[in-house]
């Protein structure tokens, strides 16, 4: 099926890109969606299946890939819409629609795929179509974070397989040829300790580029920053996830060696230089985008912060990076909203939402409540197991500064989203106002929904899948 | 014969170092894509055929031929000026290459479960960081595809010394790696081109907070 799939959102692609019919393209980006959803309840029903050797459907891929398929619906629907008039020109749109399309498909394989290599295959993948997305604006700043983004991602991708290497060198005595991941669990007790710190190093350092954590974070904000909103979406919520699986996944391993504990506190070094950074930043910066991308890197400290605890924080972890990509990418989503009112990113000329788009102004509301993990959100539920998972594990002297900073984080998204929301903007225009179709705002609502559903109610499917995906962790 | 191609290696390093102009550093690449091909010749020389086939031919064909004349089809089609513009004097840059690659040579020393392979990890670790050196210290946004193609030289290096037991498609990984890297890269400089004036790194520095 895997095989299927991959060749077919190729083919789709490659239609695409020399297709010149309106109508051609939308039935195909439909096509292309129905073949997303269709390819994950394979996978969901089929679960534990190995297909060709290197893509397994394990409880993490699938959870990865139901939310990668949630959002990518409104992101590939709503892209109609967001793309501006002015720029419509035809090569840039089907360049866009193939390099989602290829972003979308290299993500579910990277996620299911079972063999550290092919990881790193499908990762470099996404780089690439990221990239082209980055670059739809062409003009001066779009250029500028491509340019970045390309380039760190591509020294962290090379830092990865630097670290690939030195792992197959800890391998060394065992006489074991595979880099699977069921392999290396199995051995990595007898692991060479020496290669195998080395390999951590270079390997964490690699994806923290993509899953926005210190130090190669730098890269990801630019591009959201650039990217279109149903893109930038994309990059805040399913692309960060493919860092945090690849960083999962290795840790997988480490937690069966001597190293565990070692790894913790890199990893916790990492994640809470990262919140520290993200705070500073987000009490400064005036540009919305930039803020909430900021917002995801401390979301993502949150997360690893969990990880390195333990206990109940591995469970926590797992649920708040789920309910963190719906509920930063239906905040995107929103941002493209009020981009298309303002014409700025600048909260200095937003302001008096309520007054031009009422749907979207309750929905930032909600958001402000759902981003910063007040209740009902559930991002509130996995806040407080992760702090829970701190205070057992004894690190209160992380958990005491870093509820600090998450304070100054609250008081910083409260006041840039209460201004948009309620003080009257600077040298606003009224007269030529765009207005925001207002069912646009619906997909919104449902991912907040999600947040808050899945948070207090979990499914059990959902509870026994993020069980599962953390069943071989010590 | 090895130690004598991974040495000239090492020294083409320093000659980067003190390289003025851009096309002796796309020439130097192609020199090292030559001693690359020798290197993968003998190590790999009892692994089995096919392996073997596409290396040699990634070497020979992508790193010596198709990755230099790109470089300098996009420096002449940019009119990209000769002059490398380094921030430092190329006399500091040959101390430093040259402290890197003693460093990595007492690093490396320490080490001792090297599986005879110290001299790879030696020169492999050199290419890494004086390429992440140069990288800082030029000033023009092709020389950082130049360095990338440095470091990706070196990491090739790497991944010879345990390619031994490692399977094809990590060294399939290789390939695709400077592949897309260089030719999207390269693409995306004439693009550049056409919106900035100039190909200079001073001018993708607007993006901050």
């Amino acid at each position: 099926m895997i095989l299927i799939y991959i060749a077919a959102s190729l083919l789709i692609s490659g239609i695409l890109f020399f297709n010149k019919v309106t109508i051609v393209r939308k039935i195909l980006v439909l096509l292309f969606l129905l073949m997303q959803i269709i390819f994950t309840a394979y996978e969901f029903t089929h679960k534990g299946l190995t297909e060709f050797n290197f893509f397994k459907a394990d409880a993490l891929a699938i959870l990865m890939l139901i939310t990668l398929t949630i959002i990518s619906i409104p992101a590939l629907l709503h892209s109609y819409d967001y793309i501006y008039k002015e720029q419509d020109n035809r090569r840039a749109r089907s360049i866009y629609y193939v390099a989602m399309i290829m972003l979308i498909m290299a993500l579910s394989a990277a996620y299911l795929s079972s063999h550290i290599a092919v990881t790193w295959i499908f990762v470099e993948l996404t780089t690439l179509s990221a990239s082209a997305l980055i670059f739809h604006r062409r003009n001066a700043g779009s250029i500028e974070a491509t340019w970045k983004y390309i380039f760190v991602c591509s020294i962290s991708l090379v830092f990865v397989f630097i670290g690939i290497l030195f792992l197959s060198l800890a391998l060394g005595d065992t006489n074991q040829e595979t880099l699977h991941y069921e392999t290396l669990i199995e051995l990595a007790p007898n692991l060479n300790q020496f290669w195998l710190r080395l390999s951590f190093i270079f390997i964490f350092t690699g994806f923290t580029a993509k899953l926005g954590l210190v130090p190669m974070y730098t890269a990801g904000i630019d591009a959201k920053d650039k990217a279109p909103t149903p893109a930038a979406a994309l990059f805040s919520s399913v692309l960060m996830n493919v860092g945090f699986v690849g960083v999962f996944r290795f840790y997988e391993i480490i937690s069966h060696n001597p190293l565990h504990q070692w790894a913790n506190h890199v990893i916790m070094i990492s994640a809470f230089l990262s919140i520290f950074i993200a705070t500073v930043y987000m009490l400064k910066v005036k540009n919305i985008k930039r803020m909430l991308a900021y917002s995801s890197i401390e979301h993502m400290g949150v997360i690893m912060l969990g990880l390195a605890a333990g206990g109940i924080g591995y469970y926590a972890a797992i649920l708040h990076i789920i309910l963190h990509s719906f509920a930063k990418s239906a905040l995107f989503f929103q941002i493209g909203h009020i981009y298309k009112t303002y014409k700025t990113k600048n909260t200095y000329y937003i302001g008096n939402y309520f007054k031009y788009n009422i749907s979207g102004a309750i929905f930032m509301l909600i958001a402000f409540i759902c981003v910063t993990g007040m209740p009902p959100s559930g991002l509130f539920i996995s806040e407080f197991y992760i702090f829970k998972a701190l205070f057992q594990a004894n690190y209160l002297y992380l958990l005491i500064p870093l509820l600090i900073l998450l304070t100054f984080i609250f008081w910083a998204l409260g006041r840039n989203f209460l201004k948009i929301l309620f003080t009257p903007p600077v040298d606003f225009d009224e007269s030529c106002i765009e207005k925001v179709n207002s069912y646009e705002t619906l997909s919104q609502y449902i991912l907040m929904g999600l947040v808050i559903y899945l948070g207090l109610n979990p499914p059990v499917f959902f509870n026994d899948l993020i069980q599962e995906a953390i069943k071989n962790l010590i | 014969m090895i130690n004598i191609l991974l040495i000239v290696f090492t020294m083409s390093l320093l000659f980067f170092a003190i390289g003025n102009r851009l096309m002796t550093y796309v020439k130097i690449l192609a020199l090292q894509g030559v001693l690359l091909f020798g290197i993968a010749f003998y190590g790999l020389i009892e692994s089995n055929l096919a392996t073997l086939i596409i290396i040699l031919l990634e070497t020979i064909i992508v790193k010596a031929i198709a990755i230099p004349l790109f470089l300098r089809y996009v420096i002449i089609k940019n009119n990209i000026t000769r002059e490398a513009e380094p921030y430092l004097p190329n006399f500091v840059s040959l101390i430093i290459v040259t402290l890197i690659i003693a460093a990595t040579f007492m690093v490396s020393n320490v080490i001792h479960d090297i599986h005879n392979h110290k001299i790879y990890f030696v020169v492999a670790l050199s290419a890494l960081f004086s390429g992440l050196y140069f990288m800082s210290t030029r000033k023009k946004i092709i020389t950082h595809v130049i360095c990338y193609v440095l470091i990706e030289n070196g990491v090739f290096i790497l991944s010879l010394a345990v390619g031994k037991e490692m399977p094809m498609l990590v060294n399939l990984g290789v390939l695709f790696d400077v592949f897309v890297s260089v030719f999207l890269l390269g693409i995306f400089i004439n693009k550049v081109g056409d919106v900035l004036q100039d190909t200079d790194v001073s001018q993708l520095s607007n993006l901050k907070d």
